[in-house]
Formats: C-alpha cells, sequence, structure tokens
C-alpha cells in the first residue's frame, strides 16, 4: 500500500502552501507537548507557596512571575495546560462522537426520528449556553468530570445540527445508494459511509470548537464553578488574578490570560488546515 | 477577403497546478469569419473549454496565456486592460454555459437578469430594457413569455433555463457566440429544440458561433467546420463532410468510427477490439426455455404530486437478455431502475425476480435478501456513484466483503483484480481514488463493481451518458461481452435510441411513467408507432454524409 508516504508528503504539501497552518500546527504541537511533559519541564512546583517571594514581577528566576502565595506563575501555567487541553479535548470528543451518530442517522433516516431529536436540539439551543453550563456543573458537582459533561451537552446540538445537514445532502449521493446495492444496511452506511465523508468539514468545527471549550471550561472555573483553588487552571489563576490587576499588578492576569488566549486562537487558525489534511480529494 | 473576425494564432495556454505546470494549450490556431459557424470536438481534457474561456479571456487564476495572439476584430484580446475586456464580453462575444441554471443568478427573476445586460452594454432606460427583454424571450421561442419575466430560474426547466440563457447572451447582438456544450444535461428532443433555435437564431442575425461539444453528430448537425482537437492541440480541421467522409488524422477516424450511425453496430465503433466470440451466441437470438429472469407485473409508484413517477408499468426480460428502457428526464426510467433494484418501494404490482416475488420486502431490509447479490446496479454519474474515501480497489471489494462476507487476502484480492480486468480496468489504477481516475475509468470501476459479485441481473442507469463518445464505445462493446459471457440479464436505461438499439434485443419506451411504445429493438427503431418515440428517434444528432448534404440543399 502506497498510502502512508503519499498521506506523509500530502501533509507536507498542505503545511507548505498554507503558512498559517503550518503555524498554527507546530502552536499546537508545542501545546501539547507542554502539557504531555509539564510536570518535567516546570521549573517550581506548581502548588508550593513560598510568601517571602510573594507578587514579584516577571524576572530572572520567575520569567512570569509569583502570585500572591509567592507560587511560579509559569509553572502554574505550564502545568494548567495539561488539565485545560484534557478537558477541552474529551469534551470535544464526546460531542463530536455523540453528536455525529446522532446527527448522522437522522439526517440518513429522516422521517419522525429527525423531527423529534431536531425539536430537542431547538430547546437545548434556546438556552443560554454558558447558564446550562453553569446549572449542570451545579447540578453534579463540582469536579473535572462535570465540567467535561457540562461542556459537551452544550455543545451538542451543533455537531448534531451539522452533521445532521452533512449527511441530509449526501443520502442521496450515487454511492450511497450503490453502498446499498452492495449490502449495506442503514448502520453501516451511516457509519462506515456518510460520517467518513463528512470529517473534513467536521474538523473545521471541532478546531474551532476545542478553543471555544477550553473558554468555557476557563470560564466556569472562573466564576467558580468547576476546578477548585490550588489546582491549576488558567481560569482560576485569571479569577485570582483579578484582584490584584487594580494594584497594577497585571502579571498575574495577563500572562495565563496570553497562554488562554495563544491556545484559542491556534486552534481556531488549524481548522481550514485539517480539513484539507483529512479530504482525500485534496491529496492529488 | 476581409480579415475574418476571430483569428487565433499560435495560443499556448499553461495551468499552474499541484503537480507543476500543465500545457492545456499548445499552439491552437484557427480564424473564423463573421456569421461562420464551427464545431470544436474533442474528448473530455483535450482543450475545447480552454480554448474558448482563453478567447473571452476568462480563465481561472491558475491558467495563463503564455504565448500567441486572439486577434477580434484585428483587436489583441489578450492585450486588453480590464475595462475594455467588460466592454467586449457580452456585447461583442458571449458565451452560453453548460450548466444554465448554475449560471443564472437564483435570486433574481429572468427579467431582471436580462434587462441587467442590456442595461450593462447599452444606454438605455429600464422601460425600454424590460420591452427588449420580453422580445428577446419571444425570439428565442419560450413558451408564454409574458409570464416567464417575472420567474425565478429555480421554476424553469433545463431548456427554458438554456433559452433565457440564450436570449441573455443575443441581448446586445454579439458578433461572436461561444456555446461550451450548450445541451449537456438536457434530453434529446430539448437538445434538438434547443439547437434548432440557436441555429435559426445565429444564421438570421448573421452571427458567428462556435460550438464546442464531445458529440461529433450535433457538432455535425449544426456546423459548417469542425476543428478535432488532442492534447491542447486542433489536429484537423475541415468542413463537415470532408472530415467525415475522408478523415485524415487517426484521431479523427477513431472519433469518427466511434460516433454511433444509423446503421452502426457495436463492432464497427470500435474497430480495434476483439470482437466477441462468434459462435458463444447468435445474435439476436434468444435462448429459449430458460424462463424469465425479471418480470414486472403492473408496476406503479408516486411520489407526493399529482402523476405517477412509474404508472402501470409491465414488461419481461427473459435470462440473460438485453431490455432496453427509453425515455426523457421525467419518463420515470430511473425510478424505475431504482425500484427493480429494491432501492425504493413500489406502490403496487410485482417485481418477480427468478420467479420469486421480491417486491414485498421493504426496501430498507433488503441488503439482507438473497437476491441483493444476484442485481447489481450501475448508476448514471459515475464520479456520484464511488465514494469519495474510497480507492478503486476498495470500491471493487466492497459488495465482495458485504455479500459474499470475504476477508482480505489473496482470494480477494484475485476477485477484484478478476473483476477489475472484465471491466477493462488497468491493474496500476486500483490504488487510486477517484478524484484521480478520468470519466471512462470510473465508469469502469463501477461496473467492475457491479459485476464482482457475479450478479444475474444488471441494471444500468444511463452508464455512458457523461462519457466521450470512444469511451463510449468501448464501455458498450464490454457490457455486451459481458453478457454473451456470464450470461448476465441486462437492463439499459438510456435517453438515446440508438445506443439501446445497438446493445438491447427489446426495448420499452416510457412517457411520464407509462409506456408508449415496447417490442422488439430493431422493429421499433426501422418503423416506430407511436409520435413520441418518433420524436425520440428524430431528435438524435447524426452525421450520415447523405442527410448532411440533404440538409445542406434544402438550406440552398
Amino acid at each position: 500500500m502506497m498510502a502512508r508516504p503519499s498521506l506523509l508528503r500530502h501533509v507536507i504539501y498542505v503545511l507548505r502552501s498554507n503558512k498559517v497552518t503550518a503555524l498554527a500546527s507546530a502552536g499546537t504541537l508545542l501545546l501539547v507537548a507542554v502539557a504531555l511533559l509539564a510536570a518535567w519541564i516546570a521549573p517550581y512546583d506548581p502548588i508550593a507557596s513560598d510568601v517571602s517571594h510573594a507578587l514579584q514581577p516577571p524576572n530572572a528566576a520567575h520569567w512570569a512571575g509569583t502570585d500572591q502565595l509567592g507560587r511560579d506563575i509559569l509553572s502554574r501555567i505550564l502545568l494548567a495546560a495539561r488539565l485545560d487541553l484534557a478537558i477541552a479535548v474529551s469534551a470535544v470528543g464526546i460531542s463530536f462522537a455523540v453528536g455525529a451518530v446522532i446527527g448522522g442517522f437522522c439526517g440518513y433516516r429522516g422521517g419522525r426520528l429527525d423531527r423529534w431529536v431536531g425539536r430537542i436540539v431547538d430547546v437545548l439551543m434556546a438556552f443560554p449556553l454558558f447558564v446550562l453550563a453553569m446549572a449542570l456543573v451545579a447540578a453534579l458537582g463540582n469536579r473535572v468530570e462535570n465540567i467535561i459533561i457540562a461542556t459537551a451537552v452544550i455543545n451538542l446540538p451543533f455537531y448534531i445540527r451539522f452533521a445532521r445537514a452533512e449527511v441530509n445532502v449526501r443520502r442521496n449521493a450515487g454511492w450511497v445508494e450503490a453502498a446499498r446495492a452492495c449490502g449495506d444496511g442503514p448502520i453501516s452506511v451511516v457509519l462506515r459511509f456518510l460520517l467518513p465523508n463528512v470529517l473534513p468539514a467536521m474538523a473545521v468545527q471541532i478546531s474551532l470548537n476545542l478553543g471555544w471549550a477550553i473558554l468555557n471550561a476557563a470560564g466556569l472555573s472562573f466564576i467558580g464553578l468547576g476546578v477548585t483553588a490550588p489546582t491549576p487552571e488558567w481560569g482560576i489563576m485569571v479569577a485570582e488574578g483579578a484582584r490584584f490587576i487594580s494594584t497594577g499588578k497585571w502579571w498575574l492576569v495577563a500572562c495565563p490570560g496570553l497562554a488562554l488566549m495563544l491556545t484559542v486562537l491556534c486552534f481556531n487558525l488549524l481548522g481550514d488546515g485539517l480539513r484539507d489534511i483529512l479530504d482525500p480529494r485534496m491529496r492529488t | 477577403m476581409t480579415a475574418p473576425l476571430l483569428q487565433v494564432e499560435d495560443l499556448h495556454v499553461s495551468f499552474s497546478t499541484r503537480q507543476g505546470v500543465v500545457q492545456a494549450l499548445r499552439g491552437v490556431s484557427f480564424s473564423l469569419g463573421a456569421g461562420q459557424t464551427l464545431g470544436i470536438v474533442g474528448e473530455s481534457g483535450s482543450g475545447k473549454s480552454v480554448t474558448s474561456l482563453a478567447v473571452m479571456r476568462l480563465l481561472d487564476r491558475a491558467g495563463r496565456i503564455t504565448q500567441g495572439r486572439v486577434l477580434f476584430r484585428g483587436q489583441d484580446v489578450t492585450r486588453l486592460g480590464r475595462s475594455d475586456l467588460r466592454e467586449l464580453r457580452g456585447a461583442a462575444m458571449s458565451m452560453i454555459f453548460q450548466n444554465p441554471r448554475a449560471a443564472l443568478n437564483p435570486i433574481r427573476t429572468v427579467e431582471q437578469q436580462i434587462v441587467d445586460v442590456l442595461r450593462a452594454h447599452r444606454s438605455m432606460s429600464v422601460r425600454q430594457a424590460r420591452a427588449e427583454a420580453l422580445d428577446l424571450l419571444r425570439a428565442v421561442l419560450i413558451h408564454d413569455p409574458e409570464s416567464r419575466l417575472a420567474a425565478y430560474p429555480a421554476e424553469l426547466s433545463g431548456g427554458m433555463c438554456q433559452r433565457v440563457m440564450i436570449a441573455m447572451a443575443m441581448a446586445c447582438k454579439p458578433a461572436l457566440l461561444i456555446a461550451d456544450e450548450p445541451t449537456t444535461g438536457l434530453d434529446v428532443t430539448t437538445q434538438k429544440a434547443v439547437m434548432d433555435l440557436l441555429a435559426g437564431l445565429t444564421a438570421e442575425r448573421g452571427m458567428a458561433m462556435i460550438l464546442i461539444t464531445h458529440d461529433l453528430g450535433l457538432a455535425a448537425r449544426y456546423c459548417a467546420d469542425i476543428a478535432v482537437m488532442q492534447n491542447g492541440e486542433i489536429v484537423e480541421r475541415g468542413p463537415v463532410a470532408a472530415l467525415f467522409q475522408s478523415p485524415r488524422h487517426d484521431y479523427t477516424r477513431m472519433l469518427v468510427a466511434a460516433s454511433p450511425r444509423r446503421d452502426s453496430t457495436l463492432a464497427d465503433l470500435a474497430p480495434g477490439l476483439p470482437r466477441p466470440q462468434a459462435g458463444a451466441r447468435n445474435d439476436g437470438v434468444r435462448v429459449p426455455g430458460a424462463g424469465p429472469l425479471l418480470e414486472l407485473t403492473h408496476v406503479r409508484k408516486s411520489f407526493p404530486g399529482p402523476v405517477h413517477a412509474v404508472d402501470d408499468v409491465s414488461f419481461v426480460l427473459p435470462q440473460g437478455g438485453a431490455l432496453g428502457l427509453v425515455g426523457e428526464s421525467g419518463s420515470g426510467k430511473t425510478t424505475l431502475s431504482r425500484l427493480i433494484c429494491r432501492l425504493a418501494d413500489v406502490d403496487g404490482g410485482e417485481i418477480i425476480f427468478q420467479g420469486q416475488s421480491i417486491s414485498d420486502m421493504p426496501a430498507r431490509d433488503f441488503h439482507r435478501a438473497p437476491q441483493r447479490k444476484l442485481i447489481q446496479i450501475v448508476f448514471q454519474d459515475p464520479h456520484d456513484s464511488l465514494n469519495p474515501r474510497f480507492s478503486a480497489f476498495d470500491c471493487i471489494a466492497h459488495p465482495l466483503r458485504r455479500l459474499e462476507g470475504m476477508r482480505d487476502g489473496a482470494a480477494l484480492e484475485a476477485r477484484v483484480r478478476e473483476a477489475a480486468g472484465r471491466a477493462g480496468l488497468p491493474e496500476g489504477l486500483l490504488e487510486r481514488f477517484p478524484h484521480q481516475l478520468s470519466g471512462g475509468q470510473k465508469a469502469r470501476v463501477g461496473i467492475a463493481r457491479a459485476i464482482a459479485p457475479r450478479p444475474k441481473l444488471l441494471v444500468l442507469d444511463e452508464p455512458t451518458a457523461a462519457l466521450d463518445v470512444q469511451v463510449q464505445a468501448v464501455i458498450l462493446q464490454l457490457l455486451d461481452r459481458l453478457r454473451r459471457e456470464d450470461d448476465i440479464g441486462l437492463l439499459f436505461v438510456s435517453h438515446d435510441l440508438n445506443v439501446v438499439r445497438m446493445l438491447c434485443d427489446d426495448l420499452v419506451v416510457l412517457k411520464q411513467g407509462r409506456i408508449v411504445e415496447a417490442g422488439a429493438s430493431a422493429a421499433v427503431f426501422a418503423n416506430p408507432q407511436a409520435d413520441y418515440t418518433r420524436a425520440l428517434l428524430d431528435a438524435i444528432p447524426h452525421f450520415e454524409p447523405a442527410c448532411h448534404a440533404e440538409r445542406e440543399s434544402v438550406a440552398l
């Protein structure tokens, strides 16, 4: 099979022809590496407080300064990357997997199932999403798993709609009928034919959504729902730092805020490139 | 003699693609006088459309004119600035595109669009432009022009959309009209009406026309001169009669041979191919006593709306026989083929396959039926019918994995290679994805996939409609051989009576879901009973030299 080298060549081609994608990919890779290696590359213990060095501005020993308890902000940002990425990836993964399957079947089958799911999705979307996430976390309990579940649930309607619409336009395509003539039932038509073909278009959505999910998780922590205090997390760090911003201690907010912004930007820019990589038609 | 209207000199066009620079035109030269008609024919990818786009300077960003000149009334089009070009396009030369519906703006009415064109090039009031728009619609012989003015493109049929396009192209009385495959995708009868109109209008107004088409018969019928293109070059140019009676270039000769005439047989179309074993089976003679393979009795199907898509259709296809299902779009032939393949449910009547009724099982459960494997279908659009994410190998292997439960391995590979070989698909192409294959190659993948599970009935839904003539010729012969060697029954759905005649013993003519005529192909072809059949037959463009001479003498 020649698939492997040609895939690699294809990825290289996409990255070379699109500098923004290349940059975003590099940023994302860096982010993932940091998240995985945070425990080893962090210069200090992110939780150990050292009050004698509290509230130091960025300097040679503490590149991003220290917070009110003297904890090294850079170490905390690095460790928080792991948690925030994990939350975002698993939340988006769940909503993508569940949403694509539900939306795929609705789009292919149509009829009563489609109408009912459509109405439920409409109801879900009628809530202010962040408030819904707050309610879910408040009801389920202040834990990381529940942040993931809440983020996944509020994302779900978009994936269902997207998959439904994309499958719907393809369900009468010749290759779908051909698959049926080859003995495929509805389950394998949806899972093995329709959804893989919808994937490139959904990649853009997924990538944009990752950034959004990180913001959402950080937002929940910011208002005190979700990850609790000593754990390093970007949202909490910004929330805690906000108390000091009026006294000119900008780095407490700016550094985690910058990390958050760059991460979201990377994911947003990655989308188009990801679609080009996943679509076999671009591989000529 | 005065200078010609359009003179193309040594035109080179190249496209920059991922693989590097591709030469699309390599030195095309031709000239066209005022009021002359030129047909440009050639297979897809030969550079016909690129030529017309280059003349209009409408090439997309990847394409570049690297060398040569295009002189229009002595003015070099390749050197014109944007504003000069805008004045030229639409006013002095205009173009009609392949897909009329896509070329019209869907959210503006017909009147608004024609008025836009008129007012862009000629200084006239809105009222004048409206009056002129109505005159134009009358000129293109659209039915009920007054009420069509307010219509949106979506409310018009394909033929009517093309008439509107023609009206827009004619609006500013251009000296040159380029028609790029103007009737592809239209029914034969509509094609004839549209082409007759186009030819009449251009002759009446003294316009020069370039007709770009893959259909040699069409070019012969409506053009005085024909240029044959291959690989970005014009290989031969001459008056129609001379070109067809004594083609000089090999490629022209092949093209002429591959275009079906009124009396040609399958063997005539592609003389280079090995002929089927003469002794295996006699042409046109049925093996009696084998019993019917497929029998339809009073089959009905309707969709929401007043008309029946399929209304009381009954016919019999014998074992190993070939039956043609002929009709225009909307005649229900595609619906019928989907019913027979059990991709849709009948509303009434019965479909009997090998003596067993198969119409009772709902279509959504039919994938489990034992007959699934025996009834296979080849779809109309070879591109659309292949999963973009499957390689050719996977496409062909899919029914084997599904219907015969074969696992990856030597046995599966052997079956795939066998099917590909029978369909004439080179083994080297099996690893490619559909978008990396040409139309003819994709059609072969579709056929290979359908014959891989060794079916007894093959339903072919216009399998050659999207293909070049020489590819069509090869595919038709291939189908005929499969039928003879494997005893596969063929149900051939087509709008082209001439093609059906060559492949099928019997044919059924459908109109609005009803059978208007049925019988042996040769008899129906020679002596059609129904008016509709006669209209269909009459609409097929031929290039019989005799007919052509006759037409010219009438014109004189």
